[in-house]
């Protein structure tokens, strides 16, 4: 993928010299498994782009686990946008570095996140262990594959839509918080990210069952084979909504403000939507939507503003230090 | 030792070489790491304190700084063996053995973390035969002597436990040892030996009175560099310890784990911790080399 847009930045040079069109870079600071979906996405754009302005654009990609890219961004990474994998590592933009106004997510239609993905689990082949749902996950001899979320942004989806689950079924909080205990009992390993999570499952052959990002799934079912592993989908999961935005400073400073407005625009046009459900996620987009039905079975979807008041109180509530995560582990 | 003697020195240029070499440190070196100190001076006292003893993070440290010891002292023994061997005995292949042994310095330790996991793991070639010994010695032993949590201390699996964390920062270590030793050891003439034999010493009594202690101080050495990289190790051992809090989480990734909360206090606070002790254990080190050397090894 590397060599693609070497080429494609190369083919992006040629081009410029040849016609005395602009030429502009972007940098999209990302996290881990949406490689696939940019590198997609980004000759769409760039495409889309020449064919309305005549400009050329080059975009890098960079990716990583979300919060360190968040980092990166804060510590001087001159991203001209970010697409992250939860609001809480681009609220840090604002919160730490001020690079980004406050109510960021508002400039965007439907919360700044043009795609969603939920989360799902992962099993063996033939569903040995009977996986059908949440329940099945806390039985005892049920060994669970999770990553760490202090560390790992697509865990703490994963430990919400738990929560989630059990609130929804008991009606409180306390059982929750007894069912994710429960839950995290059933983990032996907890790996930094999610992909060394999936490859724990996957490669070294640990757990049952994987609690995972649906794209990154369909995407181990993808590389690995859908004759080894299959993808079960509980009753009732968490909307996973991984946030977009223009990184202000920086495209101020770099004079590249319309276009990486227009390229986070343009992830919500068809041809956009097209290609998130193309690459395992879930487009806002109805017709979109329609057209990758078969692919995403319908599920009841919980939000994490209507059930954990928004990224910024459920980061504090439950994974900061001594938060709730930290008491389930505490002698 | 008289390096700051009285008598003023014969060579020419002292004072514009340490000048050179107190910037170079300072660049690299002082500046970097008083930075964590300064970012640290922005949490109170009771913050600090609050930060550097959590209950998690005191048991990263036992487990970090235990199994870096465990690891260094390891690698002192084997590398004594490999440095040996190298340097005493030719036969073929070994120039390519004496290249392996620097490997460990050139891998990216993610690579070295996650070909360890794949190798050790319970499908792993070796994982496949050693991970039901290992669990079976594990019972056995908790039979025996009950009173000892030993799943808790010693670990009940190989790789995603601790017994994982040992073996990579075993790896990691093991060529400080070896390349410190080579050059002490190709040094030493055979003519001491042949003194040593013809004064009437056995081979046992040549080997730890007479090789051994002028081996000691760069043993010592090479163990502290063995145990300093192991403190530090974050890449490999990641992929390979599980990470299970309270139980196998070594102190750097908690130091990550703060930082992946926007918390870039209370991580140099551990930071600051780590390298005190560090710093505090290479200076003990150092001390215990300079004692050997003065009890021992005579005239170096």
């Amino acid at each position: 993928m590397k060599i693609k847009s070497v080429l494609l930045s190369a083919l992006a040079l040629a081009l410029a010299v040849g016609a005395s069109a602009k030429s502009v870079e972007l940098l999209n600071v990302s996290y881990d498994p949406t490689r696939e979906l940019y590198v997609d996405f980004n000759q769409a754009f760039a495409a889309h782009w020449k064919a309305t302005t005549g400009d050329d654009v080059t975009i890098k990609q960079s990716h990583g686990g979300s919060g360190k890219q968040a980092r990166g961004v804060i510590d001087g990474l001159q991203a001209d946008v970010v697409t992250l994998a939860l609001a809480a590592d681009v609220d840090a933009l604002y919160d730490v570095a001020k690079l980004i106004p406050k109510d960021w997510q508002k400039r965007l239609p439907q919360n700044s996140t043009p795609y969603t993905s939920t989360i799902v689990f992962l099993v063996r082949k033939g569903n040995p262990k009977g996986i059908k749902d949440w329940d099945d996950l806390v039985k005892p001899g049920v060994s669970v594959i999770t990553p760490n979320p202090k560390t790992s942004g697509g865990a703490r989806w994963n430990y919400l839509a738990a929560w989630a689950y059990a609130k929804h079924k008991q009606g409180s909080d306390d059982a929750g918080k007894a069912f994710v205990s429960a839950l995290y009992k059933n983990v032996p390993v907890l790996d930094s990210g999610a992909r060394g999570s999936t490859t724990t499952f996957v490669q070294r052959g640990i757990g049952d069952v994987a609690i995972s990002w649906e794209n990154e799934a369909f995407l181990a079912l993808k590389e690995f084979g859908a004759d080894k592993f299959e993808i079960i989908v509980p009753s009732l999961s968490i909307l996973a909504e991984p946030p977009v935005s223009v990184v202000d400073k920086v495209v101020k400073k770099k004079g590249t403000e319309a276009v990486a407005k227009a390229y986070l625009e343009y992830l919500y046009s068809p041809e956009g939507q097209d290609i998130a459900g193309r690459n395992f996620y879930r487009p806002r987009d109805a017709a979109a939507a329609a057209k990758y039905a078969n692919v995403f079975p319908a599920l009841k979807l919980v939000t994490i503003d209507e059930e954990f008041g928004g990224w910024a109180k459920a980061q504090k509530t439950h994974f900061a230090d001594g938060g709730v995560f930290d008491q389930i582990y505490a002698k | 030792m008289t390096l700051f003697g009285k008598r003023k020195n014969v060579l020419p240029g002292f004072g514009l070489s340490l000048g050179f070499t107190l910037a170079y440190l300072g660049l690299i070196v002082l500046i970097p790491l008083s930075a964590a100190f300064i970012k640290t001076a922005g949490l109170s006292w009771a913050d600090f304190i609050a930060a550097v003893t959590s209950p998690r993070v005191v048991a990263s440290y036992k487990l970090s700084f235990g199994v870096s010891l465990l690891a260094a002292l390891v690698n002192a023994f084997f590398g004594l063996i490999l440095a040996w061997v190298l340097v005493r005995y030719t036969f073929p292949g070994r120039r390519i053995v004496d290249a392996l042994v620097d490997l460990p310095f050139a891998l990216p330790t993610a690579v070295a973390g996650i070909a360890l996991t794949a190798i050790y793991a319970k499908n792993g070639w070796v994982g496949q035969w050693l991970e039901p010994l290992w669990a079976a010695g594990v019972q056995r032993l908790s039979e025996w002597i009950p009173w000892i949590n030993w799943t808790e201390w010693v670990g009940g699996k190989l790789a995603f436990d601790r017994p994982g964390i040992f073996l990579a920062l075993t790896f990691v270590g093991l060529p400080f040892v070896v390349r410190t030793l080579q050059p002490v050891l190709s040094e030493l003439e055979p003519e001491i030996e042949e003194a040593a034999a013809t004064l009437g010493a056995n081979r046992w009594q040549t080997m730890t009175r007479v090789i051994f202690p002028e081996l000691l101080p760069a043993l010592i050495t090479g163990f502290a560099l063995a145990f300093a990289r192991a403190l530090g190790e974050y890449g490999s051992v990641v992929f390979i310890a599980g990470n299970m809090p309270m139980h196998s989480e070594i102190t750097p990734l908690l130091i990550i784990t703060k930082l992946e909360q926007y918390d870039y206090r209370g991580a140099t606070a551990i930071a600051v911790v780590m390298l005190a002790v560090a710093l505090l254990m290479l200076v003990a080190v150092g001390s215990l080399q300079t004692w050997s050397r003065r009890r021992l090894g005579g005239v170096r």
